[in-house]
């Protein structure tokens, strides 16, 4: 891979008191690339990501997103974090704001873009999640598949240089689940870089770059979705795999 | 509502075993007091003679005429509308408080006189302290609430230590501390500053666990997707925390509003001229007292249901965006 790494993590470690959560995580992620992160509850998968956007600290190994060293006592977070957006299970949009002003609160309040400019990027990333009409709605009124593809918006509207997905279709209906990974596909299929945590692998063949399987806060496998999916190099892989697949 | 279920069930006050125990209790109640001898035995002189000599005769037939209005009354209140029910209710108890302030035989030219000069003095000056020390109290709560959710000792200390013992002492005695303590440390406070300002730190010192369990309500997601658009801390608690937490906010600090508004009544012991001070002297002259006592009542329970209603404005306002 050619293209100028966006996120690197050399050596990561993280414990919760006595609990090893990450162990000793090595990985590039490189500009354009779709990643992921699959593997059993618990096995530390999304505390890698939100590792990344440092939402969670980790305590041996270095984080750079962009070349900017994640640490403790570091000034620019916000500036990180800007630029990285992040997309959780349960949406998390913020429901005392219509959808249109929860995506235009990131461009104004913290780059200072004027209302009018954040109200323009607002409606054209509603338009790009296909749901333009719901704008002045408040997100309760919305359902859970149309929420999630707001906080999307919400995400693009900084105009990150990278993606972080959290389980974004663990908490949906079933018949929700595919109107997020569709946008999800368009939002890959235009050149985002995208570190997406699911159990989705249909999505995780059709998109993925590079497929990663945890377990136990290490990373066990990672390759090619082709390969990854046919023939797994790992007994845990191969179990999870069976497991995840047999319905 | 608390659940208002799907089947009706028969109305309590129509069973017949209810109206009965009803009836029987009310009149067992009555019959034991000596009706005749109070204001309804005058009512009751057509039917049961001179009340004073009316003996059993005359608390058979009072218990028994009271007996009987105060069941049908219930039994027909039953047959109407809610909202019917809650309107009849309320003005019968009102009619009840009317007659029993009307026993007093008040002084009511005296009470129209003196009233212009206890809404001009005791009314403004009993808002205008409330109102300060609210204001003042509601910061300290923000900044108390913030200081005792922080991860920072020396903040979590202060705060902790000023709840404690705001929220430790008697209202009244911070009055006095402060009024009468400060001149000793050199600071000579007027007795309004001294009273807005123990009103404001007894309140701000309760509001700030008010606060405090409001934050604390906002789920953690919120922070995360606050924090990982790029929003400080404080743009986080301005624009995304505390406009959540307000609902859950409002309703405790309303009742609070409520009591500051009667509490501040206990600066009147350092002799503001507030409306507790005006209606314990004004009638002091002519031994009047009863007349200003229940204006001032009245006065306050007023002045408590415009906040009421203030309040309920307020809730329905941030319960927009709930609505589904």
């Amino acid at each position: 891979m050619s293209a100028e790494p966006i996120i690197q993590a050399e050596a990561v470690s993280k414990w919760y008191g006595a609990f090893q959560a990450l162990k000793d995580i090595n990985l590039t992620i490189h500009k354009g690339e779709r990643i992921v992160i699959c593997g059993p509850s618990g096995s530390g998968k999304s505390t890698l990501i939100r590792c990344f956007n440092r939402l969670e600290a980790h305590q041996a190994g270095e984080i750079r997103v962009n070349g900017v060293q994640l640490h403790a006592k570091m000034r620019n977070v916000a500036a990180v974090r800007s630029d990285v957006g992040m997309v959780f299970q349960h949406f998390n949009l913020f429901p005392h704001m219509t959808v249109l002003m929860n995506c235009m609160a990131g461009p104004m309040w913290v780059k200072g873009v004027p209302a009018d400019k954040a109200r323009q990027t607002a409606t054209k990333f509603l338009e790009r999640v296909r749901i333009p009409e719901q704008a002045n709605k408040f997100p309760v009124q919305l359902s859970g598949g149309q929420q999630q593809r707001v906080a999307i918006a919400r995400s693009l509207c900084m105009e990150p240089s990278v993606m972080l997905f959290d389980e974004p279709t663990s908490a949906l209906d079933p018949e929700m689940v595919s109107e997020v990974l569709d946008t999800m596909t368009e939002l890959a299929r235009d050149g985002m870089t995208m570190v997406c945590v699911t159990h989705e692998m249909g999505f995780a063949r059709a998109v993925a770059d590079r497929v990663i399987f945890m377990d136990y806060g290490q990373i066990v496998e990672e390759g090619q979705p082709e390969s990854f999916f046919t023939n797994p190099q790992h007994d845990r892989t191969k179990l999870f795999l069976s497991q995840i697949l047999k319905h | 509502m608390l659940y208002a279920d799907t089947v009706e069930a028969n109305v309590l006050v129509h069973k017949p075993w209810f109206v009965a125990a009803m009836f029987a209790a009310v009149f067992a109640i009555f019959f034991a007091i000596n009706l005749p001898e109070t204001a309804f035995g005058e009512l009751m002189r057509p039917v049961i003679g001179e009340p004073a000599e009316s003996g059993v005769y005359g608390r058979f037939a009072s218990a028994l005429v009271i007996a009987i209005i105060l069941t049908l009354n219930i039994v027909m209140i039953g047959f109407v509308p809610i909202h019917v029910q809650i309107g009849v209710v309320w003005i019968e108890l009102l009619v009840l408080f009317l007659a029993f302030f009307y026993t007093f035989q008040l002084d009511f030219p005296f009470i129209l006189q003196k009233l212009p000069f206890m809404i001009t003095q005791g009314v403004l000056t009993t808002l205008y302290v409330s109102a300060v020390s609210i204001v003042i109290a509601s910061v300290l709560a923000i900044l108390g609430a913030i200081a005792k959710l922080s991860s920072n000792g020396f903040a979590y200390a202060i705060a902790s230590f000023y709840t404690s013992f705001f929220r430790g002492l008697p209202l009244l005695m911070q009055v006095y501390l402060i009024y009468l303590g400060l001149p000793q440390l050199g600071f000579v406070v007027g007795a309004v500053p001294a009273g807005v300002l123990a009103l404001s730190l007894c309140y701000g010192a309760y509001m700030t666990e008010i606060f405090r369990a409001g934050i604390q309500s906002i789920d953690r997601g919120q922070w995360e997707a606050s924090r990982s658009i790029g929003f400080s801390f404080s743009l986080t608690m301005r624009k995304i925390i505390l406009p959540q937490a307000l609902p859950v906010i409002i309703p405790p600090t309303g009742n609070q509003f409520i009591a500051m508004l009667k509490d501040s009544s206990l600066v009147s012991v350092i002799g503001v001229w507030e409306l507790m001070f005006l209606a314990r002297t004004l009638g002091q002259k002519t031994f009047q007292h009863m007349e200003m006592l229940i204006s001032a009542a009245m006065i306050y329970w007023i002045l408590s249901i415009c906040l009421e209603l203030i309040q309920s404005r307020i809730e329905r306002h941030y319960g927009r965006s709930k609505v589904r």
